[in-house]
């Protein structure tokens, strides 16, 4: 009891006035916050995670909760954050996990980032008198095209095309596996992906048999655990992903606990029920970029040829470099994983601190490929912190093809972003697999909800690239000439080639 | 805004430039006195195999030795002289334009299969990225660009246009918005055959650009239509398309309409927009690009800038406004516009 209590992180208080005793609020919290006692409810705010179940299925609007209502002596070098860390690391001697994306409060520089509109000289362009074309192809494209002329005037097309996929918006949803959330929400994203013409990743975590009907929309992935992957898995993807790394956390694997695995997890794995599912940092089979292309190869001849294949790496300082070796493996797009990217359990020190932003590791690696004359060889797609509509046209102007997004996509489905996702009790259904919690998450209604994001953020890109006096996305593509920085130093804007507002 | 017009005479037939000048000053009203010029191909009979490089210097004495130093690294001037000009009250000669006839030596770039191309690209880029006193604005065999910053009729005077005499004219009356009215900003641009000249505004310049600069081209001239003579280079040149594939590359069809195609034809056209989305073009544009047998008119997928096309005889009009092509002949036929994106082109005859 050296250490003892330390100041609570929230508040949690009960206006008597409007309460009605219903008792929701003790339902609703999966953290054991509300218990009742007789007529009254009381509350341990110490089990807090800030996750607002309560507040948003309480009727009478009657739960407060205060963030910090209490704190340590101020100090500017030892934070809160700092102490509590050391406190958490005295008592326990472990690395301290987390949830969500980086939360160390690093500018962002999407928010630096401002977009162009056209004015007198060129009309901007009405998407809803104008066709405005949103459609993606992402894959290897030719350098350049052979053509036959025919005798009747006609051209023959002599090249042959690889494998792409067909998007109808440049957004997809990011992979989340059955395991790290639920399969009530993995399904609520594949109907929505199905149903706007987009695309999501099953993750490490195989692919359920209940989702085997949206299989055209699924991107499965192959990762150093090998999880789940057989032919027939291989064979059900629309596209393969390789995952070397994650912007969570760059440079190591990842860890199911045993407890999450049950038996629907452990078939979809392909592991024992309640063993822990550990991903190994590297690879086994890939100590080097030519055991990559031999990767790539390997599963492009398992499945004959038929689908494209994307390595995924985590944004970090070389991240440029390293995308020109995939570029060279016969990849056929590289994702690029920003260090704001989400994640179900991650060590706080590699998610704070490990890894760049995805807005600088797209302009440098676009810019690598194109000095490189590769940029044809492989697609890019971004993500890792991608928030808004504008987010996706400001990360397609410094190069990206398409993006992931995944943090955007829990969120409209009642993710609060309360960051605790790695204690398996996520009281919107999300990050748990206990049943009770799972089945308060509705695949149809929450696929709407996903749909409709995507649907929105659609429609402000048409309208974004209208105003910018641009019909169609290949226009948007690395025409870093829309964007300009605001207060951003002279080495980023290097880095971006982006000039200053203003200029 | 910006005006053009083109012709050309499918049977070599030789124009001097006095109607181009009354056409281009026609539409005055879409210039604002800062920038015309004026591409005439068949202009160099005597000189005809050898490169006619059109150079401004800003400084004779300064400049002009140590352009000639790297144009004798790289081969041989056959031939140079200051190109003719008569002094106008309302143009300020800001720069000397000199013509050399020059002839590459084609064994000092052994790696290429266009080795005087590559030459002659390759000293173009450097000269125009370094600044250095001289500007190459025209490199094309057998023809030249004349432009300056002025109204259409002081420039024309001033390089005495009505003297040239061509089967293939462009010409260009400028109001700049992006750039200021310098003489490297008017048009026609021109590399090596290609020339071109472009009103309005293309808006996807920044993903064109940074497309062409992976091909070693540099954009040097602050204003988006030089992108289309390198890309036109490029698709047309190094990569062997026709000129219509070019054009279906720059303007191409909607995926509404590709859909829709038979099974060949949408191959053939999704081929087309997935290896050369990055040289699409988007924005307000009517561009016209010519090389020595052919003359190539275009517009944006929507049509944002005017085009109409007339025929008279062996002559092919393509320009901004009928006006302008009644200008140069009065009893021009066959008046049409053409749909948006969908090429014009104008061959000289086998």
């Amino acid at each position: 009891m050296s250490i003892g209590s330390t100041p609570l992180k929230f508040r949690v208080t009960i206006d008597p006035e409007r309460c009605m005793n219903c008792g929701r609020c003790v339902e609703n919290c999966s953290y054991g916050v509300f218990r009742k006692e007789g007529d009254s409810i009381r509350i341990n705010s110490r089990n807090c995670a800030a996750c607002h179940r309560c507040i948003a299925f309480c009727p009478r609007d009657a739960i407060e909760i205060e963030e910090q209502p209490g704190d340590y002596r101020s100090h500017p070098v030892w934070t809160r954050e700092v102490r509590e860390a050391i406190f958490n690391q005295a008592r326990t001697g472990r690395i301290i996990l987390s949830g969500m994306g980086n939360a160390k409060p690093y500018p962002i520089i999407f928010d630096q980032l401002v977009l162009d509109a056209c004015q007198v000289t060129n009309p901007s362009i009405d998407p809803l008198r104008e066709p405005m074309e949103l459609r993606t192809y992402l894959g290897k494209k030719p350098a350049s095209l052979s053509l036959r002329p025919l005798p009747d005037g006609e051209v023959e097309l002599r090249t042959k095309l690889t494998p792409n996929l067909q998007i109808e918006t440049p957004i997809m949803i990011g992979h989340m596996s059955y395991g790290a959330i639920s399969l009530n929400a993995q399904t609520a994203l594949a109907k929505a992906v199905s149903r706007i013409g987009t695309f999501m990743g099953t993750g490490e975590g195989g692919l359920h048999e209940s989702l085997y009907p949206y299989q055209d929309h699924m991107i499965v992935q192959v990762a150093s655990g090998r999880f789940g992957v057989d032919i027939n898995y291989l064979e059900r993807g629309a596209a393969i992903e390789i995952k070397i790394g994650q912007g969570a956390k760059p440079g190591i694997g990842g860890h199911l606990p045993g407890d999450k695995v049950c038996t629907d997890i452990s078939c979809t794995r392909m592991i024992p029920e309640g063993s822990d599912a550990i991903s190994p940092a590297p690879h086994h089979d890939i100590y080097s970029i030519e055991d990559l292309k031999q990767l790539v190869r390997s599963l492009k001849e398992a499945t004959e040829w038929k689908k494209p294949v994307f390595v995924k790496i985590a944004a970090v300082h070389n991240s440029a470099a390293i995308a020109a070796g995939i570029a060279r493996s016969g990849a056929d797009a590289v994702v690029v994983d920003g260090f704001r990217g989400g994640s179900g359990a991650t060590p706080r020190v590699f998610r704070d601190h490990v890894g760049i932003p995805v807005e600088a590791a797209v302009a440098s690696v676009d810019a690598k490929l194109r000095d490189q004359g590769i940029r044809n060889e492989v697609s890019i797609i971004a993500s890792g912190g991608i928030r808004e509509s504008a987010d996706v046209a400001k990360i397609i102007c410094l190069g990206a093809d398409a993006v992931y997004i995944g943090t955007s996509a829990l969120v409209a489905m009642g993710c609060r972003v309360c960051g605790t996702c790695y204690k398996g009790t996520c009281a919107w259904g999300i990050a748990t697999q206990k049943p009770e919690l799972v089945q308060r998450l509705d695949p149809e209604t929450n696929a709407v909800q996903v749909e409709n994001l995507i649907h929105g953020w659609t429609l402000e890109l048409a309208e974004l690239m209208g105003a910018a006096g641009i019909n169609s996305i290949e226009s948007l593509r690395g025409n870093r000439d829309r964007l300009r920085g605001y207060m951003l130093d002279e080495g980023l804007l290097e880095v971006l080639d982006v000039k200053t507002v203003g200029a | 805004m910006c005006g053009i017009i083109g012709v050309i005479d499918r049977r070599r037939q030789l124009m001097d430039g006095t109607k181009i000048k009354e056409a281009l000053a026609s539409m005055n009203e879409r210039g604002s006195g800062e920038g015309a010029g004026y591409v005439a191909y068949g202009i160099y009979p005597e000189y005809k195999e050898y490169y006619a490089l059109h150079v401004f210097f800003d400084h004779i004495r300064e400049h002009k030795v140590p352009l000639e130093d790297l144009l004798e690294k790289w081969g041989t001037i056959v031939h140079d002289e200051q190109i003719k000009t008569c002094e106008q009250p309302n143009l300020r000669k800001v720069h000397t334009p000199w013509r050399y006839f020059f002839r590459p030596d084609p064994t000092l770039m052994p790696k290429s299969t266009t080795p005087e191309e590559d030459i002659i690209t390759h000293l173009v880029m450097k000269v125009n990225s370094e600044r250095n006193g001289a500007l190459i604005f025209s490199s094309g065999k057998n023809l030249g660009v004349f432009k300056a910053a002025g109204w259409p009729e002081d420039v024309a005077n001033f390089y005495r246009i009505q003297d040239y005499k061509g089967y293939l004219w462009l010409a260009h009356n400028r109001y700049p918005t992006n750039t200021a009215g310098w003489w490297g900003g008017a048009h026609p641009f021109n590399l090596l055959d290609w020339s071109v000249v472009h009103n309005g505004e293309i808006t996807s310049y920044g993903t064109n650009r940074r497309y062409i600069e992976s091909f070693g081209y540099k954009c040097t001239m602050y204003t988006d239509t030089e992108v289309v003579a390198y890309l036109v280079d490029l698709l047309v040149r190094k990569h062997g398309l026709s000129e219509k594939i070019a054009v279906r590359a720059f303007a191409p069809p909607f995926w509404e309409d590709i859909d829709r195609m038979p099974a060949k034809e949408q191959e053939l056209n999704r081929a087309i927009r997935l290896t050369y989305g990055s040289a699409m073009m988007n924005g307000p544009f009517a561009i016209c690009i010519a090389n020595e047998n052919t003359l190539v008119g275009f517009t944006d997928r929507i049509k944002l800038r005017p085009l109409v096309v007339g025929e008279s005889g062996d002559r092919l009009f393509i320009s901004s406004e009928e006006a302008a092509i009644r200008r140069v002949d009065k009893d021009v036929g066959n008046i049409f516009m053409p749909k948006a994106g969908e090429p014009v082109i104008g061959r000289l005859y086998a």
